[in-house]
């Protein structure tokens, strides 16, 4: 299977010697100048007794979108779960290792994860808009529920108009969040989060409860979001990845197996596993 | 063959279900309208508007009225509402956002036990608690009772109706950086609100129509009393004291005093869904 990379993913990569493994790169110094906007170090996330993300290092540069792939249950979502410290809440979970954006580490004492969730924005796999909650007060709700002031009234127009949802939305401000279709819910999520100008947005397979146009119309954003924000995205669909990525992230049982541009990993993989998966022998 | 004879037993099986389904509404709905029935036969004769206003009048004297202990009533479920309904919530808040462990576990446990003692315990419970050490009957007595009654009921009902929200709401919040207890109480107990607020009427309705914890705590009142110290009359002891009375007169009075408790219980009742409605259009 060799799909249609887009040109942006014609990107030049990091200049990494190609080692057996992603994963034992030596880690980059810390507090350095990198070119990276998300670094990962050797990240190690437990649930109790099992060993769920298994040294993991890999960097994202500024404007450029990182898919990560990989069959069911491989650690996708707890991988992109940790970019903002949601794993915080889950009892039982541990996270080691460093995650640096713009060279500060999110897991270092003294970080408060909830001024990080500000700059770190995320879109979940099922839209959950807040049911209690208007489409306009939806797209605000980070603002208000912070105490930040500013026009409101044009920021959510903003937003709504970035999320490609102003013109299906705009005489119906005030109508129910969950009153809108699920391809629309999901495009008002990403409203709600661009509304608190977050500079890395994290989207935990975006498009997996959606039909094929909206999967479309949420594709098409993320090519336009990308020239502001720095986007990771797990995806369950390699078509998917290859339409919307720079870099493409292959793990598997917890392992960052492969990670390198779209265009290589999906027509000229260094590993065998992400060959077989790419084209189809497991996964 | 086979085929259509199995066919053919679904349907009787199916018919004969529905039938017992149908005898066991029927069964249910006659005691349901017979209580109303009765209830609004006997007592509809004797409302007026005196009969809301005024205070009892002595045996043979025509009129009168329960407006006593209507204010009584209202006034010691007032009372039990500013004691039972922040400690309920509350509870039932912790126990869903923080109950996991020894504590919690223990909270549940004793709310879940209490929840299933009979009225009359906690009758005896509050005059221990507040009648002897005040040397008196009084309507804060009364007011603690009716507490004790509803907190742990309103606890459980709290708690069931906020670990119905949903995670993903929480992380939604928690993801736009807010704060966890801003998230708690502007999201998560913002969305199972609506629940709560009738959970807590339904709770109002009950204790309104207690006697039990009210009989030696209250006791009873022939004037207006707005005093918490003093005893308090209350609808539903007005109705015991009339219809154990041996006056056709009072015997009437009952009925309608009965009628009179149905029509608040109603009322609160309607509330609840006037209030739970959403002020949303397209909501689900």
């Amino acid at each position: 299977m060799t799909p249609a990379v887009p040109a942006q993913a014609m990107t030049p990569e990091r200049p990494a010697p190609p080692p057996p493994t992603v994963a034992q790169q030596p880690p980059l110094t810390a507090g350095t100048e990198t070119p990276f906007k998300v670094e990962v170090q050797d990240l190690n996330v437990y649930f109790r007794a099992n060993h769920a993300i298994r040294h993991v290092s890999l960097g994202v540069k500024p404007q450029t979108v990182l898919a990560v792939i990989g069959p069911s249950g491989c650690g996708k979502s707890t991988f992109i779960r940790a970019l903002n410290r949601m794993h915080d809440l889950v009892p039982g979970a541990r996270v080691e290792g460093k995650v640096f954006v713009d060279g500060k580490d999110l897991y270092a004492r003294g970080i408060d994860p909830v001024l990080l969730r500000r700059r770190v924005g995320m879109v979940f796999q099922r839209p959950n808009p807040f049911p209690t909650m208007s489409i306009f007060e939806n797209v605000a709700a980070g603002l208000t529920l912070n105490g930040i002031g500013g026009n409101h009234a044009e920021i959510v127009e903003r937003c709504l108009r970035q999320a490609a949802l102003w013109d299906e939305v705009k005489d119906r401000l005030k109508h129910a969040g969950t009153s809108l279709s699920g391809g629309q819910q999901q495009r008002l999520c990403i409203a709600r989060a661009l509304a608190v100008e977050p500079e890395v947005l994290l989207m935990d397979e975006p498009a997996s409860a959606l039909d094929p146009i909206a999967t479309a119309k949420i594709e098409e954003l993320i090519h336009e979001l990308k020239e502001k924000y720095t986007i990771v995205i797990v995806t369950h669909s390699m078509q998917q990845a290859a339409r919307v990525s720079d870099n493409t992230a292959f793990f598997y049982l917890g392992e960052l197996i492969e990670m390198g541009q779209t265009a290589q990993i999906f027509t000229n993989p260094r590993e065998r596993r992400t060959e077989d998966y790419v084209t189809g022998k497991f996964g | 063959m086979m085929l259509s004879a199995s066919f053919t037993y679904r349907k009787v099986v199916d018919r004969g279900m529905a039938a017992v389904c149908a005898v066991c509404f029927v069964a249910a709905f006659v005691p349901l309208v017979s209580v109303l029935w009765l209830v609004i036969s006997k007592g509809a004769a004797g409302l007026s508007w005196a009969f809301f206003t005024e205070l009892p009048k002595p045996v043979g004297e025509e009129g009168g009225g329960i407006g006593n202990a209507l204010l009584g009533t209202l006034y010691m479920v007032g009372l039990a509402c500013l004691i039972g309904l922040p400690l309920g919530v509350g509870a039932g808040v912790y126990l869903a956002e923080k109950g996991e462990g020894t504590v919690g576990n223990t909270v549940r446990f004793m709310a879940e036990v209490l929840s299933g003692v009979p009225s009359i315990v906690i009758g005896i419970v509050a005059y221990a608690l507040v009648v002897i050490p005040m040397g008196h009957f009084s309507a804060w007595a009364g007011g603690v009772a009716l507490a004790i009654l509803m907190i742990p009921t309103l606890a459980r009902a709290t708690e069931e109706l906020v670990r119905l929200v949903p995670g993903s709401l929480r992380e939604a919040s928690l993801a736009l950086g807010v704060p966890n207890w801003k998230t708690s109480l502007r999201v998560i107990i913002r969305t199972a609100m609506g629940g709560i607020v009738t959970a807590c009427l339904l709770s109002v309705a009950r204790a309104a129509g207690e006697t039990a914890p009210l009989l030696f705590t209250a006791l009873n009142n022939q004037y207006w009393n707005v005093n918490p110290g003093a005893p308090t009359a209350s609808l539903t002891v007005a109705i015991y004291n009339y219809a154990i009375s041996p006056y056709d007169d009072w015997h009437a009075k009952a009925w309608t005093a009965s009628l009179v408790l149905l029509i608040v219980v109603g009322l609160l009742n309607i509330a609840s869904r006037v209030l739970t409605r959403s002020r949303l259009k397209g909501a689900r």
